[in-house]
């Protein structure tokens, strides 16, 4: 059940999955990211006092905001697509057409939210 | 090749992980449910006070009123109520498990000893279930 990988990590980054491999990847970034946000948040949230404050001014600086979002919006389009290609077999067919879609909704909603945040950040 | 990969569907029987793959993606697209209730709530409660995109976001992935503290909302009452404490304790259980049983695939991905997957599964409840209770009571006294 179990399986022994034999594969070199060099042999892992040259493999050529291409969109599909992108997607799972950012996808388990994207987890693991929120996965880490929300942890630090509930903690910050019951702990409140000064030591929550710290923790708050981290996860407001607009450098975490870009790296959170953009792992929320990521994970949470991409699921989507995962669940909806799982749960309707058919369609996995057009795994790729799907994926294209997905970055044609991902793109703007993401871009358009940075955009925001550097003008509050950085233009005032 | 796995054992079994071929089987016919009747004869696969129903596991845990199995149950855990239906899991996450139904858990998904509950999630998705919430978010648009709590967008409607926000859009209908919110109006009229100026909310910006980031408020309304803030609230629709955790309907917890000290989310809408900071905005121009007048009254907090209508935002803690208790239809919005269980819809976001259902976000936070569902998130949790969701996000928890994730970590356990990503980690089985990259430690295949029985005994460090069994370690990783009781770390995994040890660490869902004081954190599910850590939630729940930020969420019900704020």
């Amino acid at each position: 059940m179990a399986s022994e990988r034999n594969v070199s990590l060099l042999r892992g980054l040259r493999y050529k999955g291409e969109g599909p491999m992108l997607t799972f990847i950012l996808h388990r970034i994207g987890g693991l990211g929120i996965v880490l946000f929300v942890t630090v948040h509930i903690l910050a949230s019951f702990l409140g006092g000064k030591g929550g404050q710290f923790i708050n001014a981290i996860y407001e600086h607009w450098l975490f905001q870009i790296f959170v979002y953009f792992c929320a919006l990521f994970h949470a389009i991409n699921g989507l697509r995962i669940t909806i290609l799982d749960l309707w077999p058919a369609l996995l067919e057009y795994q790729r057409e799907a994926i294209w879609l997905e970055w044609a909704v991902f793109l703007p909603v993401y871009g358009i939210a940075v955009f925001i945040i550097l003008r509050t950040a950085l233009g005032g | 090749m796995m054992k079994g990969r071929n089987l016919p569907l009747n004869q696969r029987g129903l596991n845990f992980e199995m149950l855990m793959w239906y899991f996450t993606r139904l858990s998904a697209l509950a999630m998705y449910v919430l978010v648009l209730v709590a967008v409607i709530g926000a859009l209908l409660m919110g109006a009229r006070t100026q909310m910006n995109l980031a408020d309304v976001l803030r609230w629709a992935f955790m309907p917890n009123s000290i989310h809408v503290q900071s905005t121009n909302v007048p009254d907090l009452a209508p935002w803690a109520t208790t239809f919005w404490k269980v819809s976001g304790s259902l976000m936070l259980l569902l998130a949790a498990s969701h996000g928890v049983h994730g970590v356990v695939v990503v980690l089985d991905d990259y430690f295949a000893q029985k005994w460090v997957r069994q370690l990783v599964r009781a770390l995994s409840i040890l660490f869902l279930v004081p954190m599910s209770i850590i939630g729940l009571y930020v969420l019900w006294t704020s």
